[in-house]
């Protein structure tokens, strides 16, 4: 038997975070020193995951598969391929940084880094989830610390309100794909939720046209697609930093994961009957979401809008059921994770030294945080598709696959370059650069060397991506021929 | 040795770079540490420029010094590079350029590190235009320039000067034109950027070279559209990009506020060199990739090219600043380059059509040269007097003779005085037109008389008159390391108006061979 890597992987935050609890709430060294140490743990196993992954054979790799309750067809089945390898190492990225970034969190930070593991394990679950019930179940695990995280250590004037909504929308989108997924056990009768199996079911056509909406969009909620997106600016703007970077840098992608993995591979035909109007819905998504983006004057809530128009390029991609759409929206996924965990990571350390989000109090930053600054710039290129940036390694063959399918939606979709350039040039100029204002003089200090290791980590990926997109686009690339394989080489 | 001489272009493209990343290793506050290694360091890419001139072989058809690598493999984009005649001179005027702006910045003392490290990724993003042989990768150095040079306009720009916007609010001048210049810049290439996606989607390669054969002579129809509608669309998408970059009337007005308010350097090599890569794209894209629709359209693009050299003229007239001056000298004089490229368009092959592209590449040369000068010497005389107010000045050739005579050396050579460089062009330009495009070319003419007549105004309101009491030891000669900065630009000046063969002869056999 091979080595179970990616059980490792998955259970490393859960069993950190249950060893977390047993030590005194008082001794928060100790706390913060074991949730790195397993945090690096868990980073070092998906840097190794990743790399090792052999392109050239492709497919599912590390597959792991027990038996777990036999009489309902579950079992234990894990396994990466091509379009989950990046997202476990950006899952394993976002949560070193994640934890740097908390370093300086003083209310009880043993249950916070407790949750946040619980919520690691439930996304790196649905990532390597090769069975349709182990992916709900691990899913259900990421929203729900979700809860509790954005109700007890949020912003206080929204958390309450923005937790609520933020569950009740998720739990209402994954109780619709529920029903699709079980809709799919009974039609089979393989008697199996494995997803392997399920690929070749052959459901009837009529039968995924019926419900390919359903699993698609109880997914998507999470993904962030239009008229389903209300949610997110909330969530992201009242949950703490460490979970903003979680929930926009990673959860999301899950959602977009999921409707991927179950909706598309499941349901191809399905999803070819309905990819024409939900690509406008996308569309959406992607102009309206950067246009309230540049509208905003709290700069949480403009990278909160600007992950809904970003992640509408993924579901975009996806839309186009094509090579170049789907290889993008791989990589988008990757790379608009870890730009936006960089971007809210930037955002906590700016909102917990002024004490206030609103762009025109802001200002001068960089004098005093200057490593931030350059940070914040470079995401802020990405965002913008920048060439020699990883945005624009992922935008590009979108917009290709969008043009092999509507030209006319890649020229109208292309309207939000402009429009985020200019939002992200505002802030810039205002946040960053210009005058200190005078109540910020001589307060604002610059941030700690943990900070600046996470912001560095996180933008030497975003330029490592752009400028060498060898290093991912192959592997992503071979996971796009596995779906392209489901869909009848459309 | 043998791998700089394998991978040249790779060095010379990368070698700023790496500069930059030393750069970035030295202590903050080490300023003349700093300032001296850019400038030694920049030395570097114009060497490797040198050798790669002196070991190209101008007979020899198609690029040299290809190179190609994995890079975008998914896709079908690769990291492909290689020179020929034309890019060749483009290559050797940037990485000369540099330097000179990089010493010509040795009065900057506000972050002097950043700065430094900004102008030389400029230097990469402009190199890289000129060596890609891969769309995709012409696109991403064809952005990439545009950061560095908005941060030098936006951080570095002049501090006075306020512009209102619509709506009452004011704003600082150095804000609004690097906002303006990169809004204005983007949005021109969101049109490029969605013709490439569709070129790469229909043609499944991004390869330049490949591109020269399928592309022209593609002939289904696309999209439910008759090729020659999208082709046309698309040509014009490529033209309005690189229109704006040019700048052509009337796509011009981000220049004259992003040329006034950059810092000096910023303002050499923005007029210099980064004109010039929407000149190129015009050389290197529009006239391969759209041979019919350039014909077709080639009349709207001269008009367009004659309205630049006259409005520019008659705006360069008509200003104050002296700055402001010379930044509308640009759009007059790149209008005959664009002029050069329409005449050749129409009458692709002919022999008319190769003197006017061998006078418009060499214009792209010679006003890079007198551009960067002329920023050059209106910056030595503000960081004097702190104004640029053409009103304020007069009566100062008493007072800087030396100045005074290089000033009126570099105009001339901007009017297009026979015997310096700008003459050899633009007669090139006008003689391969006028066959062509006869009323277009006499209309230029026209043009040129007022040239003559700003130039002269410039002169005269800044050098002649009673001597101004105002300046008298307030203001000092032109140092010593300006003589060097600039000397080099003279020299070059009146070498290619006395001899211009030995770049004339690279550029015509490129020309030659590649139309």
């Amino acid at each position: 038997m091979q080595f179970p890597i990616l059980s490792i992987i998955v259970f490393t935050p859960i069993i950190t975070g249950i060893l977390i609890l047993l030590i005194p709430a008082e001794r928060k060294t100790e706390v913060r020193v074991t949730a790195l140490a397993a945090a690096i743990f868990a980073l070092a196993l998906s840097i190794w995951v990743y790399f090792s992954y052999d392109i050239p054979a492709g497919g599912y790799q590390f597959i792991e598969k027990y038996s777990w309750l036999p009489q309902f067809g579950i079992s234990y089945h894990v396994g990466i391929d091509g379009m989950s390898a990046p997202l476990v190492l950006l899952t394993g990225v976002v949560m070193f940084t994640g934890v740097l970034i908390s370093w300086g969190l003083d209310d009880r930070p043993r249950e916070f880094f407790a949750f946040l593991f619980i919520l690691a394990t439930g996304v790196f679950g649905v990532f390597v989830a090769l069975d349709l019930f182990m992916l709900f179940f691990f899913y259900e695990i990421a929203v729900f610390p979700m809860y509790l995280l954005i109700a007890i250590w949020g912003w206080k004037e929204t958390r309450e309100y923005a937790a609520m909504k933020l569950t009740l929308y998720l739990f209402i989108g994954s109780v619709i794909a529920l029903v699709g997924a079980l809709a799919m056990y009974f039609t089979s009768g393989l008697g199996t939720f494995d997803m392997l199996e399920l690929e070749k079911a052959g459901f009837s056509t009529d039968f995924q046209i019926l419900w390919f909406p359903f699993v698609f969009f109880g997914f998507a909620v999470l993904g962030g697609i239009f008229p389903f997106h209300n949610w997110s600016p909330d969530g992201h703007v009242a949950a703490p930093t460490a979970v903003s970077m979680f929930h926009a840098g990673v959860l999301m992608k899950l959602g977009a994961f999921a409707a991927l993995r179950v909706g598309i591979m499941l349901l191809p035909e399905g999803a070819k009957f309905h990819m024409g109007w939900i690509i406008l819905l996308t569309l959406v998504n992607v102009v309206y979401g950067a246009y309230i983006a540049m509208v905003q004057t709290d700069f949480k809530y403009v990278i909160g809008f600007s992950s809904v128009s970003h992640m509408g390029l993924v579901a975009m991609g996806f839309a186009t059921l094509n090579a170049d759409g789907m290889l993008g929206a791989g990589v988008q996924m990757f790379s608009h994770g870890v730009m936006t965990a960089l971007f809210f990571a930037v955002v906590g350390m700016v909102y917990d030294r002024a004490h206030t989000r609103e762009i025109p109090r802001l200002g001068g930053f960089r004098k005093m945080m200057p490593l931030v600054t350059l940070a914040f710039i470079i995401g802020g290129l990405v965002s913008m598709g920048m060439p020699g940036l990883s945005g624009f390694i992922a935008e590009f063959p979108i917009f290709m696959g969008v043009w092999g399918t509507a030209p006319w939606i890649a020229i109208v979709a292309a309207i939000s370059i402009v429009i985020t350039a200019s939002y992200i040039i505002r802030i810039i100029g205002r946040v960053f650069f210009g005058q200190v204002p005078e109540e910020f003089e001589g307060h604002i200090t610059d941030v700690s060397v943990l900070d600046k290791v996470a912001l560095v980590l996180l933008s030497a990926i975003l330029i490592v991506v752009g400028i060498y997109p060898a290093i991912m686009t192959p592997l992503v690339e071979s996971g796009v021929n596995n779906i392209l394989r489901l869909l009848g080489g459309a | 040795m043998e791998i700089v001489s394998n991978y040249l272009l790779t060095f010379i493209l990368f070698s700023p770079v790496v500069v930059a990343l030393i750069l970035m290793l030295l202590p903050r506050d080490q300023e003349n540490l700093i300032r001296w290694v850019a400038f030694i360091l920049s030395f570097i890419p114009l060497g490797l420029s040198i050798a790669l001139w002196l070991g190209f072989n101008s007979e020899q058809p198609g690029f040299q010094y290809q190179e190609q690598a994995i890079w975008y493999a998914p896709i079908n984009s690769s990291y492909h590079l290689g020179v020929d005649g034309i890019s060749l001179t483009m290559v050797l005027l940037t990485t000369l350029l540099t330097p000179l702006a990089i010493l010509a910045s040795f009065g900057i003392s506000d972050r002097v590190k950043a700065y430094m490290v900004l102008f030389l990724m400029l230097e990469t993003g402009m190199l890289g235009v000129f060596l890609s042989l891969d769309l995709l990768l012409f696109f991403v150095f064809w952005e990439i320039g545009l950061v560095p040079m908005y941060f030098l306009i936006n951080q570095w720009g002049s501090e006075k000067g306020e512009r209102e916007l619509w709506g009452g609010r004011k704003m600082s001048a150095r804000n609004y034109a690097s906002f303006k210049f990169m809004i204005y810049t983007m949005a021109g290439s969101l049109g490029l950027l969605l013709a490439i996606q569709m070129i790469g989607v229909v043609a499944g390669t991004f390869d330049l070279l490949k591109l020269y054969e399928v592309w022209p002579s593609l002939s289904q129809p696309l999209f439910g559209l008759p090729i020659s509608t999208v082709k046309a669309i698309a040509f014009w998408a490529f033209v309005i990009a690189f229109a704006i970059k040019v700048p052509v009337w009337p796509f011009h007005t981000w220049l004259p506020d992003a040329h006034t308010e950059a810092p000096t350097a910023g303002s050499m090599i923005l007029a210099g060199v980064l004109l010039k890569l929407g000149a190129y794209g015009f050389l290197r894209l529009v006239l391969p990739l759209y041979p019919e629709q350039s014909k077709m359209y080639a009349g709207a693009l001269g008009f367009l090219a004659v309205m630049a050299i006259i409005f520019g003229a008659l705006a360069s007239y008509g200003q104050s600043d002296f700055k402001r001056l010379v930044a509308y000298s640009s759009v007059n004089h790149m209008g005959f380059v664009v002029l050069g490229i329409a005449a050749a368009a129409f009458a692709t092959g002919t022999e008319d059509a190769n003197i006017a592209l061998n006078g418009a590449v060499l214009q792209m040369f010679n006003h890079g040269l007198s551009a960067a000068g002329m920023f050059f010497l209106v910056g030595v005389i503000y960081e004097r007097t702190h104004t640029r107010n053409l009103n304020d000045f007069g009566g100062l050739f008493p007072l800087v003779p030396v100045y005074g005579g290089i000033l009126i050396f570099t105009s001339m050579a901007s009017l297009g005085l026979p015997g310096l460089n700008g003459f050899i062009s633009e007669f090139l330009v006008v003689r391969g037109a006028w066959p062509i495009m006869s009323v277009y070319t006499a209309l230029a003419m026209i043009g040129l008389f007022f040239t003559g007549a700003y130039i002269l105004k410039g002169i005269k309101m800044v050098l002649h008159g009673p001597i101004n009491e105002k300046w008298v030891g307030h203001i000092s000669e032109i140092s010593a390391r300006e003589i060097v900065v600039i000397a080099p630009l003279l020299v070059l000046m009146l070498w290619i108006g006395i001899w211009p063969a030995w770049i004339l002869n690279v550029i015509n056999r490129a020309v030659m061979m590649f139309f």
